[in-house]
């Protein structure tokens, strides 16, 4: 391989998802509304960056940028050094409702992704293919069940186990946990931890959960209010992994870091976002 | 039987994937009250048991309620029906009436009734022939609608375009009355069959388009998101997004179709003769048989509310959305 070639793919590596002077105008006329203004992100390759901000600031209307369901007005949206233009299996989207289809069952829904990325491979194959992931998130028991018949933890896990199953280069949670009681919370990101620690991927989540941002991230992405939102501040996470919560507690970096997002979110909104 | 099927269609879902295990759900639904009755007599007649164990009612007070609340709905309409029959008949026996009461109805139509598939030549058919002719061409008729409905539906569904564009034109034609359209066809296809079945597609497209076109536009945006982001397209996106999502929608435009077909076929074939229902209505009339008109107006009647209760069976098996 040439010195360029090398040179280009550490380019990439390093900027793996670049986001670059975008903007984004909804409507037209009077309803005009300016989400976003100027943002500007990079996420190397392999790293876990939260995205933090008040309700409506337009942390969504990002995420869906790097998706491809929606186009910036103006600026770029690059992956894996190549413009955004469509929603693909390249990044794979953890919904906020969980956004299973209700007529499939589980492995039904895993095998959406997993025929999408093996579209020649044997019906056997792609069922095992989808099983392994249904394995992954613990639902071995509940193939066969219609997302009516599980609770809202297990349809988050599901939703998890068809991202996974796309084999994606990055994948975007946008509040996965969020419909979820602590406790669920707090298993489901322990889990969702050990899945990334075996397979690194590039991972871009929206929480509302400081200490959840804290736990999960390389680095945390603060967004200002909307009305022209953008990014405020970028807060970096140096705590060691594998990370557990006990050790957490003990870590000098941990009490700092969410004193100072908490800091943040108070000081800018009128609600708490750490509620 | 009746209430059975009523009963999942009311819900919206079926009762199977309500609660997936089926058996729980199959015993837990309400059973035909003969069964019901059934299995109590058994029970009381065979007991070699000890007499203090005899009082099964008590056993379990809410299935002795069940029971009597299902011979209740069993009962009431025959009540009902036994008090209609009685009026009509002191109507009927009143100085100077045509109509016959139901007595004489039964008496003089005994012939219809007792031998439906009698087939003496082309003008002398029993009931079940004449009703079987007439669902040939509301079956021809629908299916056509059916097909040709969802399809468009689908098309004016997806495409804002294609729905700016005929939507105005559907929403005139839907309102011309079924018979209005027999003249053109008579004049287009110049033979009477034909023409009877395309006042009834004509008359069941329209549910079926328009309802079929709400559900398509009515596909939940995540639903939509799941489909771009997993790549789901072509057939694929059709069957496993599109179809189930506008699944109520469809069988809720096929179930006013069938019933509107129904209604439009009498009249259609009034007017164009042969073999069918509504003909030999028009038939027994100016041959002045009012009892056998009776008699057929009561089968349509009844072929009428099977059908409906055919397609509203099939939509709570598979017009569901299951969540
Ligand atoms: N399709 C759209 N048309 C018009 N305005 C929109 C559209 N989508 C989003 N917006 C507006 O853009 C802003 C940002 O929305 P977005 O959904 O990105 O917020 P969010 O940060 O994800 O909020 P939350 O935390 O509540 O999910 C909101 O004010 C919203 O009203
Ligand atoms: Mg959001």
């Amino acid at each position: 391989m040439s010195e360029a070639m090398n040179d280009q793919i550490a380019e990439n590596e390093a900027k793996f998802v670049d986001i670059s002077g975008v903007h984004k105008l909804f409507g037209s006329g009077k309803s005009r509304y300016h989400a976003l203004a100027g943002v500007d992100l990079r996420i190397a390759k392999g790293e876990f960056v939260s995205i933090i901000g008040h309700s409506g600031c337009g942390k969504s209307t990002l995420l869906n940028l790097v998706a491809g369901l929606n186009m910036p007005t103006t600026g770029s949206v690059a992956v894996n050094g190549k413009e955004v233009s469509a929603p693909g299996l390249d990044r794979a989207v953890v919904f906020q409702s969980h956004s299973l289809l209700p007529w499939l069952t589980v492995l039904e829904n895993v095998l959406v992704a997993v025929d999408s990325v093996y579209p020649d491979k044997d019906k056997k194959f792609r069922m095992e293919e989808a099983r392994k992931y249904v394995d992954m998130v613990h639902l071995t028991a509940h193939v066969n069940k219609k997302p009516a018949q599980l609770s809202g933890g297990m349809k988050q896990r599901v939703g998890i186990a068809r991202a996974f199953a796309a084999d994606p280069q990055v994948l975007l949670l946008d509040e996965p946990f969020g419909a979820l009681d602590a406790l669920t919370r707090g298993s489901m990101q322990d889990e969702l931890t050990t899945i990334w620690e075996k397979n690194r991927k590039t991972v871009m989540m929206i929480t509302h959960d400081v200490d959840e941002a804290v736990f999960l991230s390389d680095r945390i992405v603060l967004m200002s209010n909307g009305p022209a939102a953008t990014i405020a501040k970028v807060v970096e996470v140096p705590i060691p992994r594998p990370r557990t919560r006990e050790a957490l507690l003990e870590d000098s970096h941990y009490l700092e870091i969410r004193k100072e997002l908490l800091h943040y979110l108070i000081g800018t909104g009128m609600h708490s976002a750490a509620a | 039987m009746i209430m059975n099927t009523e009963k999942p269609s009311e819900t919206g879902k079926s009762p199977l994937k309500a609660n997936g295990n089926g058996h729980q759900v199959l015993s837990e639904r309400p059973k035909p009250m003969v069964t019901s009755l059934k299995t109590v007599m058994t029970k009381m007649t065979s007991k070699p048991r000890p007499a203090a164990i005899l009082p099964i009612p008590t056993e379990d007070p809410e299935r002795t309620a069940r029971i009597r609340d299902r011979a209740r709905t069993f009962i009431m309409p025959l009540v009902a029906i036994f008090f209609v029959g009685l009026f009509w008949e002191i109507y009927s026996s009143g100085q100077g009436v045509v109509l016959p009461g139901p007595i004489k109805t039964i008496t003089e139509s005994w012939k219809l009734i007792a031998h439906p598939w009698f087939d003496n030549g082309p003008n002398d058919k029993g009931l079940g022939w004449q009703l079987l002719f007439s669902l040939q061409r509301v079956g021809m008729g629908y299916s056509l609608a059916a097909v040709v409905g969802v399809l468009m539906g689908i098309l004016i569904g997806k495409s804002a375009m294609a729905f700016k564009a005929l939507d105005p034109i559907f929403q005139v034609l839907r309102t011309i009355p079924p018979l209005a359209w027999l003249p053109i066809a008579l004049a287009t296809f110049n033979q009477a069959n034909p023409s009877a079945v395309f006042v009834i597609f004509i008359t069941a497209i329209w549910p079926i388009i328009i309802n079929t076109s709400v559900g398509i536009m009515r596909i939940p945006v995540e639903y939509e998101n799941v489909a771009k982001v997993y790549q789901l397209r072509g057939s694929r996106y059709f069957f496993k997004v599109m179809l189930p999502s506008a699944a109520p929608y469809i069988f809720t435009g096929l179930r006013i179709a069938i019933g509107m077909a129904w209604l439009a076929i009498v009249a259609a074939e009034m007017l164009t003769g042969g073999v069918g229902i509504g003909f030999f209505i028009w038939d027994s009339w100016n041959s002045s048989r009012l009892t056998d008109i009776i008699v057929s107006v009561f089968y349509v009647g009844m072929v009428g509310l099977a059908l409906d209760r055919i397609v509203a069976k099939i939509a709570s098996l598979f017009g569901t959305r299951g969540d």
